[in-house]
């Protein structure tokens, strides 16, 4: 069944926008991840899920970069095979991910954050202050909406509530033009009126011919904007889905299901 | 998203942070050093109404000055540099044998400065690589590199004369237009690091690694090239200030250095650098450094005993420290209680 859902996608004729083969990764004696395959069509929408611990964060900073998979994985952008994957690299090719831990500089203004790892420069190499401000500026205003006295471009984020802080890290995602953005669970600690924000937001990247990787808890907010899914157990991939092929209530079922037993198939599951 | 058009009040949102939580930190130091110079003035009009005693300080603040204007670099990043006193005495050094061997005068500073910016990348290296903590590991380096300097010189000094060094010794220590070069060359580089932080990609990143480790490497910041590179402009510099010491003095002590280590650290925290790494100010290092120069100088004419030095000195620095931690606590309360 896990064949057949990547074998539909496979049919596209697409090539992905990212690709992982067998990425392994170990920390010390944990194996986080283990031999994983995945992989991201354009335009396509993957939700990633998973219980604490089944590797989603390992996964994400592996693509991003952050960590550098062991020995035998390998990482294809487009089709090619890239042997020195960095952040840098990643971004530069239209990678951008809003971590978790929402990775900002809490003691510098907004604009700081904003352009982080890629400021603009002048023709003089010097850095582009003035633009960095008030493109900041125009971002916050136009695109995320804030009306709030905090969100002027000087002020430093550790003066900004969780939902305003959020804001930066989704519009320092959004402001580049990724071809592939990695929301890693974006709604955790937000308002109501916030996490409706960030949906539209995954919304949006689909509307513009994006990709997208989509992880959170809720699979009440996964499901609904998702294309393909692709379960997480214990470092391993459990299974991958199609959406139209499994209902809600069937994927539900069958998280509980890998939680308990570690498969995903209710024949094992009981034996 | 709706397309719905609520009216938002314009003028709020875009209230930029109060001047006072902007610059409350420089204009302390300014204020500081201000009630100070006004302390000496009444305590000894004489001297501190006469122009021979700015001179004085405008000769000897830049030995240390230059070096806390690139510490401030390095503090900025989270670390500290305790080597620097042994890296302006190696660099020296080496500048020395050089000239020692028959090389160019030239290709001899080039070694010294080359000298200094390889101590830096040792530190940083070592620092950032395999994440010593440099408090620790410059303590090391210190040695290490004093060491190496006691045995290439096998302890002994060697005179630096203006007839044998004539452009050198115009270059560290002469008077153009009655101002001493050393408070230019100091005066100019402040303005050279001030460019540097705030307006290089490579100042932003300074900041960056300060503040958070993780977030910056997430965004694809290297830190391991950002603190190397802060190491490496201490070195340098400290070479600079150890061969202008030198030159002011006519002749390189084995023991250049010892006594700088307190100055550069005090005028980088007086300076309104952030002990936890993140903020910090090359103009306020540079203000703080004239502060610190100037309760040298004044303790002594002002006829204080000059025991007094040392516990000023340590005033400074404890009070500095504490006010910055007490305004970082206010800013981060305030965003607890919803900002």
């Amino acid at each position: 069944m896990t064949n057949e859902a990547a074998a539909a996608a496979d049919t596209s004729g697409k090539t992905p926008v990212i690709e992982l083969r067998n990425v392994s990764k170990t920390f010390g004696e944990v194996r986080s991840l283990s031999g994983v395959d995945f992989k991201v069509y354009p335009g396509e929408i993957v939700g990633l899920l998973g219980d604490n611990g089944a590797g989603k964060s390992t996964l994400v900073k592996t693509i991003m970069g952050y960590h550098r998979p062991d020995p035998g994985g390998e990482i294809y952008f487009e089709g090619q095979r890239i042997h020195d994957w960095s952040v840098a690299r990643a971004r530069a090719l239209g990678i951008e991910t809003v971590y978790q831990e929402r990775a900002l500089s809490e003691k510098q203004p907004i604009w700081r954050n904003m352009f982080m790892g890629r400021e603009p420069r002048t023709k003089w190499g010097l850095l582009d202050v003035t633009k960095m401000r008030s493109e900041s500026a125009r971002l916050m205003n136009e695109h995320m909406g804030f009306t709030s006295a905090a969100v002027h471009p000087d002020n430093v984020v550790m003066t900004m509530s969780g939902g305003e802080k959020q804001g930066v890290a989704i519009t320092r995602a959004l402001y580049f033009n990724a071809e592939l953005v990695v929301l890693d669970e974006p709604t955790m600690g937000l308002s109501l009126t916030e996490t409706r924000k960030t949906l539209d937001f995954v919304e949006g990247i689909k509307k513009a011919g994006k990709s997208a990787i989509f992880i959170d808890h809720n699979i009440f907010h996964v499901y609904p904007v998702v294309d393909r899914l692709y379960v997480l157990d214990r470092g391993k991939v459990a299974g991958v889905f199609n959406k139209s092929e499994i209902s809600m209530d069937d994927l539900i079922a069958r998280l509980y299901r890998v939680a308990r037993s570690g498969s995903m198939d209710e024949e094992k599951a009981a034996s | 998203m709706t397309t719905q058009v609520i009216p938002r009040p314009q003028d709020n949102r875009v209230a930029p942070p109060s001047f006072l939580r902007r610059y409350g930190s420089q204009l302390g130091i300014i204020g500081v050093g201000l009630a100070m110079w006004l302390g000496f003035v009444a305590a000894a009009p004489r001297v501190f109404l006469d122009i021979d005693i700015y001179k004085a300080f405008a000769e000897t603040t830049p030995l240390f000055g230059l070096i806390a204007l690139a510490l401030t670099f390095v503090v900025i990043t989270g670390e500290i540099d305790l080597s620097f006193p042994s890296i302006m005495a190696l660099g020296t050094a080496v500048f020395c044998l050089m000239i020692k061997a028959d090389m160019p005068q030239w290709l001899a500073l080039v070694a010294g400065l080359a000298t200094g910016a390889a101590c830096g990348w040792v530190n940083g290296a070592l620092v950032s690589r395999l994440n010593i903590p440099s408090l620790v590991i410059t303590i090391g380096t210190q040695f290490l590199y004093r060491g190496i300097e006691l045995v290439l010189m096998n302890g002994t000094g060697v005179p630096l004369t203006p007839d044998k060094y004539p452009v050198l010794t115009a270059v560290f220590t002469s008077h153009p237009f009655g101002v001493p070069i050393e408070t230019l060359w100091t005066v100019l580089l402040a303005a050279v690091l001030w460019i540097l932080l705030n307006r290089t990609r490579f100042g932003a990143h300074v900041f960056l690694v300060g503040d958070n480790p993780t977030s910056a490497r997430l965004m694809g910041v290297n830190a391991v090239r950002v603190k190397t590179l802060a190491f490496m402009l201490v070195g340098v510099m400290a070479v600079f200030a150890g061969l202008m010491t030198s030159f002011v003095g006519y002749y390189f002590w084995p023991t250049t250095g010892d006594g700088f280590l307190l100055n550069s650290i005090a005028s980088v925290f007086l300076g309104g650098t952030s002990v936890f790494g993140g903020t910090g100010s090359v103009i306020g290092t540079l203000v703080a450094s004239y502060i610190i120069g100037a309760i040298n100088a004044g303790i002594v004419s002002a006829g204080i005993n000059a025991f007094y030095t040392q516990l000023c000195f340590g005033l400074v620095i404890v009070i500095s420290v504490v006010l910055q931690t007490i305004i970082e606590r206010r800013i981060r309360r305030q965003s607890i209680g919803g900002r």
